[in-house]
């Protein structure tokens, strides 16, 4: 018999509908897969045992064809979503006995399309890090080679598609969370125009850069599960108010043209020879593939790091204020007054990369600072956003490397500034919401590489749709 | 405290009036706001600040604050953004308050006050939206404080005044003026008692005549017109205390203990929070368009000042009494109800500014929850009107109506009020009078004249004042110079 776990969605879609076999079949092997692998892997925070019986259920429901579009697919979340009466930890102590009162819309979303929910999935404390690293849970492991990291800060969601233990997952990415772990696990991630997917009931750490996303095994799947996330949500201010197409129809169009942009100086500048020759590579296939390749300008990237490190900081330093050990999260034993209440319960409950933006960000912000970091990140952000917006004038879509490196061993990287290196390709979308994704592009010492491409405002099926015509070329999303 | 000379110091105020709008629902999210219900029942999960939750905004509080800012003639923003305000405090859960710094709502505008006869103009520098924290409830447990956060996100408009105030008197003006404006504009219920409208008021002092404004406090909190008037006057006569013992004004925060009518430091101000202010991400700016804007000028209800002179003219009451009547606009329409119904509407003034006020004072309460109906004021107005009933037997009516369930007419009936306009009545009360008090009446039969006074309360006294006294006098005449 086939492996049911490293079957693509659509195939599993198919496979449910047409009784090849059934959603109890698929979500128990995915739950067997998951005790078995979990503890080496460290991907799940919470795993879900009743979601067997939920799969008996779905498997009712197909059988009266009164099945959902993804009825009886079994997915992982990332422990960012909130979902009723289950625990949401962020990968933080402070929230390790948070049992949320109620759900995001991105849960609500996928649980309505008949999706089944195997488990929350470990991360970066509050989504601050670029390894998996920072979790109060431990670090996960990279399922490619288990001596290194996946990535992050959805590191748990990458390694639970790129291990098979899901058919796709949930991610975040307000720097780089979702293709940064999606290209060191070898698979396929995408970060949405920012406002297309609903950020209610999603933990905040960057409120104007967080975006909800997807991991899959390929752009199609992708495709599909983000149509099912995707929409206007009258509980979230800033979420977009423009239906969504079918992404699945976009992405397997056969009639888009594209001319995809290179930016120049940026690749020339790749510092590591196997990196640039295979991004070379990546753009000839493209090509060979009937899509038009053109050199673009695409100025004041480079200040997009510095930007980015104030401008998050500083709204996540507002963001985590709540968790004052007052109303949930942990709080200190025996507080002798108010302050000992707070410093104590926020010194235990954070981790130091959380503690260290915190302050970065509360100082960015004071008086006399304000304007020398936050209002001058703004104008480069703003300065960003002009250069793709004058760059979509002549492409459709923008290409360049996810990563500056492949996947690295546990702990290797010490200094922050170079672990904060690690979204240099991928925060310049986030700065300016536009959509991107990354699909894997290659191997370097058999460790996955990906290949970014940025789209226009509201331009996720271009993406896709190129996504899907390079992996019509390669394999490389089938060697994981 | 040794004797100072006032007189040389210039008082300078500017008021900060925090005004809870009459919204059903709360600012950002769609929690109920209504008063007085069990602690955190009216709190959702947006105002329990939960991890993950966000913002919305209830576009009424925009209106709301276009309207008064049309009201009083202001520069309306063109947009509506917001910004965090960055604190730690218990009752905040957020650890952040929405608000407003940049760009508010509304811009300069300015208000008109009246005293003594005088107009004076003070200048708005700007009215912005914000949320009402919650509270905590320090005396309610003996080891630890308590949250209630009902109040939390609770609509507010911050209205912030010019130093333009010269005493407690006129911020008192000027504070109802913005009560009854508020009322008129039917934004907020203007509540004090119940917090819906709280002012801080910033204070200095200066010699007349120099430029230079002198070190300020700010008093927190006050939640009467009354310990408004006693606050200022007391913290006047602090700073000018302490700058003529040698001393300097430390800028501060002060609150005001209405139990002992002085004001102590809460915190300092060189110690205050850095509020770290920067726009909030999770609201997206809000356009307001010049055709929304004229459309809410456009409909503005009577104002006022409008109002007042209309009353004047249409009733003939002293421009004095309309601006009272007008105070708020509860107690306008019930004037205004009656008014129309009785034969003299200045009568109806009369007592509704005297006897009824007094006892809603009394009660510590505002017309909307006066225990007299429309219905019995009339009543009592048109017994008052064709004499049939006197003046303090109308002041006893009205007490009572206060006090019991029973219609006017049965009160009269009950205390025996109906009987004594008859002269033989008041005749024969005379008779046991004198007859009671012989001493009194040789007195006045040998010229002590002053004593009439003494024989008309005596008479008042056993009618329980329901004698009409001018029939009382006449009576009176007659029967001591018998």
């Amino acid at each position: 018999m086939t492996n049911l776990t490293s079957l693509s969605l659509l195939e599993q879609i198919d496979g449910l509908k047409n009784k090849k076999f059934s959603s109890e079949e698929l979500t128990s092997d995915y739950l067997k897969k998951i005790h078995k692998k979990n503890k080496d892997l460290n991907c799940f925070i919470s795993i879900d045992d009743s979601a067997i019986e939920k799969a008996k259920e779905c498997d009712e429901r197909i059988s009266k064809n009164k099945g959902n579009i993804l009825e009886g697919i079994p997915i992982a979340h990332k422990d960012i979503f909130c979902i009723k009466d289950q625990r949401t930890t962020c990968g933080s102590k402070m929230l390790d006995n948070f049992i949320s009162p109620y759900s995001s819309t991105v849960y609500e979303k996928l649980s309505n399309a008949g999706v089944i929910t195997l488990g929350k999935t470990n991360m970066d404390e509050f989504a601050m890090g670029s390894s998996n690293e920072t979790s109060f849970y431990g670090n996960v492991k990279n399922p490619i080679d288990l001596e290194r990291v996946p990535g992050g800060s959805s590191g748990g969601s990458a390694a639970a598609v790129s291990a098979n233990l899901c058919s796709f997952s949930t991610g975040t990415d307000t720097g780089g969370s979702i293709r940064q772990p999606a290209a060191f696990c070898g698979i396929t991630g995408i970060k949405p125009t920012y406002g297309r997917v609903s950020r209610w009931g999603m933990i905040a750490f960057a409120s104007s850069l967080d975006q909800g996303g997807i991991f899959a095994k390929n752009a199609l799947d992708a495709s599909l599960a983000l149509e099912n996330i995707s929409g206007f949500d009258p509980k979230d201010s800033t979420s977009i108010n423009k239906k969504v197409p079918s992404l699945l129809k976009e992405a397997s169009s056969k009639d888009m043209d594209h001319i995809v942009g290179i930016p120049k100086s940026i690749i020339t500048n790749i510092k590591d020879a196997k990196v640039k020759n295979n991004f070379e590579e990546s753009i000839k296939i493209l090509e060979n593939s009937g899509i038009k390749i053109k050199e673009i300008e695409l100025p004041n990237l480079e200040y997009a790091l510095p930007a980015y490190y104030v401008i998050a900081p500083a709204e996540c330093s507002a963001n985590l204020s709540r968790y004052d050990g007052v109303r949930f999260g942990h709080r200190c034993e025996d507080p002798v007054d108010l302050n000992d209440l707070y410093s104590r319960s926020r010194a235990e409950g954070f981790g130091d990369e959380v503690k260290k933006r915190i302050l970065i960000g509360t100082y960015c912000l004071s008086a006399g600072y304000y304007d020398a970091y936050y209002i001058k990140a703004q104008k480069i952000r703003n300065l960003i956003k002009e250069s793709f917006s004058n760059a979509f004038k002549e492409v459709s879509s923008i290409a360049m490397p996810t990563c500056a490196n492949v996947s690295f061993k546990l702990n290797s990287i010490q200094s922050p500034v170079e672990m904060y290196e690690q979204d240099i390709y991928t925060i310049p979308a986030n700065l300016a919401g536009l959509p991107a994704m990354s699909v894997p592009s290659g191997k370097i010492n058999n460790l996955p590489l990906g290949i970014q491409f940025i789209g226009d405002y509201l331009k996720e099926g271009i993406i896709l749709n190129i996504a899907n015509k390079f992996q019509e070329q390669t394999d490389f999303h089938k060697q994981i | 405290m040794s004797e100072v000379d006032n007189s040389s110091w210039e008082t300078v105020i500017g008021l900060e009036i925090h005004v809870q709008l009459a919204t059903e629902s709360k600012i950002f999210s769609n929690a109920p706001t209504t008063f007085g219900q069990p602690q955190n029942t009216q709190a959702s999960l947006v105002d329990l600040g939960l991890p993950g939750v966000l913002p919305v905004l209830n576009k009424k509080t925009i209106e709301m604050a276009i309207k008064f800012g049309c009201a009083i003639d202001a520069n309306i923003s063109s947009r509506a953004i917001f910004a965090r305000k960055n604190y730690f405090y218990p009752d905040l859960p957020k650890g952040y308050q929405i608000s407003q710094l940049d760009d508010p709502i509304v811009g300069e505008g300015e208000i008109e006050i009246e005293i003594d006869n005088r107009k004076k103009l003070i200048g708005v520098t700007r009215a912005h939206l914000e949320e009402d924290a919650g509270k905590s409830l320090h005396d309610k447990y003996d080891d630890f404080s308590a949250i209630d956060l009902n109040r939390a996100g609770t609509p507010l408009l911050e209205i912030v005044s010019e130093p333009d105030l010269r005493s407690a008197k006129e911020s008192v003006a000027y504070l109802k003026k913005v009560h009854s404006l508020i009322t008129f504009l039917e934004i907020s219920d203007g509540d004090m008692s119940q917090g819906s409208m709280r002012c801080d008021a910033n204070v200095s002092i200066r010699k007349f005549g120099e430029s230079e404004y002198g070190n300020r406090t700010e008093i927190k909190n006050i939640n009467s017109f009354k310990f408004v008037e006693k606050a200022i006057n007391h913290e006047i006569q602090r700073q000018i205390d302490v700058v003529e013992n040698g001393g300097r004004i430390e800028q501060e925060t002060r609150l005001y203990d209405s139990s002992k009518n002085e004001t102590r430091p809460m915190r300092s101000k060189e110690h205050a929070n850095d509020y770290r202010y920067f726009p909030e991400p999770d609201l997206i700016p809000l356009n307001i368009s010049k055709e929304q804007i004229l459309e809410i000028r456009n409909n503005l209800p009577e104002l006022p000042e409008e109002k007042k002179l209309r009353f004047v003219s249409d009733y003939g009451i002293s421009e004095y009494e309309s601006q009272n009547l007008n105070s708020s606009k509860e107690l306008s329409m019930f004037f205004e109800n009656i008014a129309k119904k009785v034969r003299y509407p200045k009568n109806a003034a009369k007592w509704i500014l005297g006897d009824l006020t007094a006892l809603l004072n009394k009660h510590n309460t505002e017309i909307k929850n006066s225990k007299i109906s429309y219905g019995n004021m009339i009543n009592l107005l048109n017994k008052i009107d064709d004499e049939s009933l006197s003046g303090p037997g109308a002041k006893k009516v009205i007490e009572l109506l206060w006090e019991s369930e029973s219609s006017v007419d049965e009160i009269i009936h009950a205390e025996g009020l109906d009987h004594v306009q008859d002269e033989g009545d008041i005749e024969r009360m005379i008779d046991t009078i004198i007859l009671e008090n012989p001493k009194q009446y040789e007195q006045f039969k040998k010229g002590k004249d002053k004593l009439f006074g003494f024989f008309v309360g005596q008479v008042m006294k056993a009618s329980k004042g329901s004698a009409n006294p001018k029939t009382v006098n006449e009576v009176l005449k007659k029967k001591l110079s018998q």
